[in-house]
C-alpha cells in the first residue's frame, strides 16, 4: 500500500456501469470545468471496482477530456485511492493523537497477531488488508476503527475479537 | 453550563430528516431573508460577532465584505467540511444530526453573497457521514428548498458534494479550492486571496460547517440575542471537542469564555482514572500545549488564548494525564504532519522529516543535547518560510512541549550518555 507510483494493468478495458454511468452525467453539469470530475470519477471507478487500474485512469481521463497525467497526479496524490485491490475487508486503525492516547497501539498489536499482517500488507486469501491511518475525525470515541468504510467507536480488545467474528 | 443553539436537536430522534427538522424551524428564516437586501444580511452577520470556527477565528461577515462588487463572473461559496486537525470532530455532529441547519445556512450565506453554486468540500473518510449529506440534499431539492427557485423564490442555488480522498492539507482554503478544480491539493501563494480570486479565478468564500450552521440562528433571532452568550470580542458559542485521557470524551456547546479547567471538570468529568493533569492541547494539535497553572487561568476564548500564547483554534480540547511521554507524543505529532505535507515547499517536505528523525533518533536513547538544541532550532528555520502554514500546525506544537517538557527530552539523551558512559 505504500508505494503509491506503481499503476496495475487489468489488461481488460474498463467502463462505468450504469449507474455510475448515470452519476457520472448528473455531476459534470455541476461544475464550470470538466477536470472538477476527476476526483468524483476516481471514487465512482473505486465504488465500482474497490481499486483503480490503469485502465480505469484512463477511461476516466477519456470520460473528463483531459490528459491521463491529471488523472494520474490526482490518483497517486490522495491516499484514499487504492491503486492496487484491497483485502475483501480493509480495516483502517486510526494512529493519530486522541486515538494513541487511548490505547490504538493495542488494537494494531491485536489486529497483526490475529489477521497475521502488518500494517499496509493484505491477508494471503485476500480476506483482510491493515492500514494504520491519521486521525478519522472520532477523537471523542477513540479508539477507533474503520471496516470498509463503517466505523466502529470506544475500540477495546474484546469489541474488537467480536467484530472480526463477524467479518467473512 | 451548556447553551444549545446548534445542538439543539442533536438528541432529537430523526431530527436530520426533513420533515422533523421543519417541525424545529428548519428552513423558516427564508421568507425573512428574501425580504432583507443581501447586504443587510451580510451587516447582521457582522454585528454578531461571529467569528469563523474553523480555527483561525476571523469574523465571518468581514470575510463576506471583502468580495469585489460587478466582476462580471460568478461568486462561489465553498462549505469547509474538511475537518482534518486531529482532535476536531464537531462539523460531524451537525453533518449527520442536523444537516438541514447547515443547508438552510447556505442559503442564507449564497443570498447575502450573490452565489448560485455552492460546493461542499467533505472529507474522504467521512464515508457514512456524506451518504447522510447528500441525503439532506435530496430532500431539501425535493422540498424546493433548492435547484431553480429556493423556496419559490426568484433565486437559483445548486449545492454540490464534493468528496475529498484523505489529504488534510486540503483543510486549508486554497489546496481545497485546488482539489475541487481536480487538481492535487497544494496551496496557492496569497494574494491573490480567495475573496477576490478563488474557485475558478472567480470570487469565493470559504467558510466552516459550523459558521454556516450558526447563521439560521443568528438570522431568526438577531444579532443582540447571539451576543448574549460568549464574550465580548468572542461572541457566541462554539461545539468543543474534548478528548483524550477524560472520563467523558465528546462534543459539548458552550458559550466561548469559560474556564477551561471547570469545562474539562464539569463536562468530560476531569482527568480519567483519577490521575494528575499533566497538559491541555487546547484547540487541535497544531495548537501550543498549556501546563496545568496556564491551564488554571486560560478560559474559553479567542482573546485568553492569545494571552496565553497558545491558539482557541478547533475547539478540539485534549487532556494528557500524567502518564504521557511528551517526546513520544511529539514523534506522533510530527509523524502526522510529515504525512500530511504535500510536498510543494523544500522546509515542510524535508524539514519535518528530518525533525522526525531526530525525534526518533532521541526516543532510541541515540540522540545527543545538540539533537535537542536542534530540533528546537529546525522549528524556527521552518515556521513561516512555506506557501501555507501546514509546516507552522507542526512546529508550533512542537516548540511549545520543546520549551515546556524540555525535561523530558534530556531525560532520553541521559539515558544515552549514561549507555554511552556503561560502554567505555
Amino acid at each position: 500500500m505504500s508505494d503509491r507510483s506503481q499503476l496495475i494493468s487489468t489488461g481488460k478495458p474498463f467502463q462505468f456501469d450504469k449507474e455510475r454511468d448515470a452519476e457520472f452525467e448528473r455531476l459534470i453539469k455541476r461544475y464550470p470545468t470538466r477536470e472538477s470530475m476527476i476526483l468524483p470519477a476516481l471514487w465512482l471507478i473505486q465504488e465500482q471496482e474497490g481499486w483503480i487500474s490503469q485502465e480505469a485512469m484512463a477511461y476516466a481521463a477519456d470520460r473528463i477530456g483531459t490528459f491521463a497525467s491529471k488523472v494520474y497526479e490526482a490518483a497517486t496524490f490522495y491516499t484514499m485511492y487504492n491503486l492496487h485491490p484491497m483485502g475483501k475487508n480493509h480495516i483502517c486503525v486510526c494512529r493519530t493523537l486522541s486515538c494513541w492516547l487511548r490505547g490504538k497501539q493495542e488494537i494494531v498489536d491485536y489486529l497483526k497477531n490475529e489477521i497475521g499482517i502488518q500494517p499496509g500488507q493484505i491477508s494471503d486469501d485476500g480476506k483482510f488488508s491493515l492500514e494504520e491511518v491519521e486521525c478519522l475525525g472520532h477523537c471523542g470515541s477513540a479508539p477507533v476503527v474503520q471496516v470498509n468504510g463503517e466505523f466502529h467507536e470506544n475500540m477495546d480488545v474484546d469489541k474488537l475479537k467480536s467484530l472480526l467474528a463477524t467479518l467473512k | 453550563m451548556e447553551v444549545k443553539i446548534l445542538s439543539a436537536n442533536f438528541d432529537t430522534k430523526d431530527a436530520h430528516k426533513i420533515k422533523v427538522a421543519k417541525k424545529h424551524g428548519a428552513y423558516s428564516t427564508l421568507d425573512k431573508l428574501f425580504s432583507m437586501k443581501p447586504e443587510d444580511v451580510t451587516d447582521l452577520v457582522k454585528n454578531s460577532g461571529l467569528r469563523g470556527r474553523g480555527g483561525a477565528g476571523f469574523p465571518a461577515g468581514v470575510k463576506w465584505s471583502f468580495l469585489p462588487k460587478n466582476t462580471g463572473k460568478p461568486v462561489y461559496l465553498t462549505v469547509n467540511s474538511d475537518e482534518s486537525e486531529p482532535a476536531t470532530f464537531k462539523d460531524r455532529y451537525i453533518l449527520v444530526k442536523d444537516p438541514h441547519m447547515m443547508i438552510e445556512g447556505i442559503i442564507i450565506c449564497s443570498y447575502a453573497i450573490g452565489c448560485h453554486d455552492a460546493y461542499i468540500y467533505i472529507r474522504g473518510e467521512y464515508t457514512t457521514q456524506v451518504k447522510a449529506l447528500q441525503a439532506a440534499i435530496d430532500e431539501a431539492y425535493a422540498a424546493g428548498y433548492l435547484g431553480a427557485k429556493v423556496a419559490g423564490h426568484d433565486f437559483k442555488l445548486d449545492v454540490t458534494v464534493h468528496r475529498g480522498a484523505g489529504a488534510y492539507v486540503c483543510g486549508e482554503e486554497t489546496a481545497l479550492l485546488e482539489s475541487i478544480e481536480g487538481k492535487k491539493g497544494q496551496p496557492r501563494s496569497k494574494p491573490p486571496f480567495p475573496a477576490v480570486a478563488g474557485l475558478y479565478g472567480c470570487p469565493t468564500i470559504i467558510n466552516n460547517v459550523q459558521t454556516i450552521a450558526s447563521l439560521p440562528f443568528i438570522l431568526k433571532n438577531g444579532a443582540d440575542a447571539y451576543k448574549v452568550h460568549g464574550t465580548e470580542k468572542s461572541p457566541g458559542t462554539h461545539l468543543f471537542g474534548i478528548s483524550g485521557h477524560v472520563e467523558k470524551p465528546g462534543m459539548y456547546e458552550l458559550p466561548l469564555g469559560l474556564p477551561l479547567l471547570e469545562v474539562i471538570d464539569k463536562m468530560a468529568g476531569g482527568v480519567w482514572k483519577g490521575r494528575k493533569l499533566k497538559g491541555v492541547i487546547p484547540g487541535g494539535s497544531s495548537t501550543p500545549v498549556l501546563l496545568p497553572e496556564e491551564a488554571k487561568t486560560v478560559t474559553l476564548d479567542y482573546e485568553s488564548m492569545a494571552a496565553h500564547k497558545t491558539m482557541f483554534g478547533s475547539g478540539g480540547i485534549v487532556v494528557l494525564d500524567e502518564t504521557v511521554d511528551m517526546v513520544k507524543l511529539v514523534k506522533n505529532l510530527i509523524d502526522f504532519y510529515h504525512h500530511e505535507s504535500c510536498g510543494q515547499c523544500t522546509p515542510c517536505r524535508e524539514g519535518l522529516g528530518w525533525m522526525l528523525k531526530i525525534v526518533k533518533k532521541i526516543l532510541a536513547s541515540d540522540g545527543t543535547i545538540d539533537d535537542v538544541n536542534l530540533l528546537r532550532e529546525l522549528c524556527d528555520n521552518i515556521e513561516m518560510k512555506t506557501v501555507c502554514v501546514l509546516s507552522a500546525a507542526c512546529t508550533m506544537p512542537v516548540r511549545s512541549y520543546l520549551d515546556k517538557f524540555r525535561h523530558e527530552f534530556e531525560a532520553y539523551v541521559a539515558t544515552n550518555d549514561s549507555l554511552a558512559a556503561e560502554a567505555k
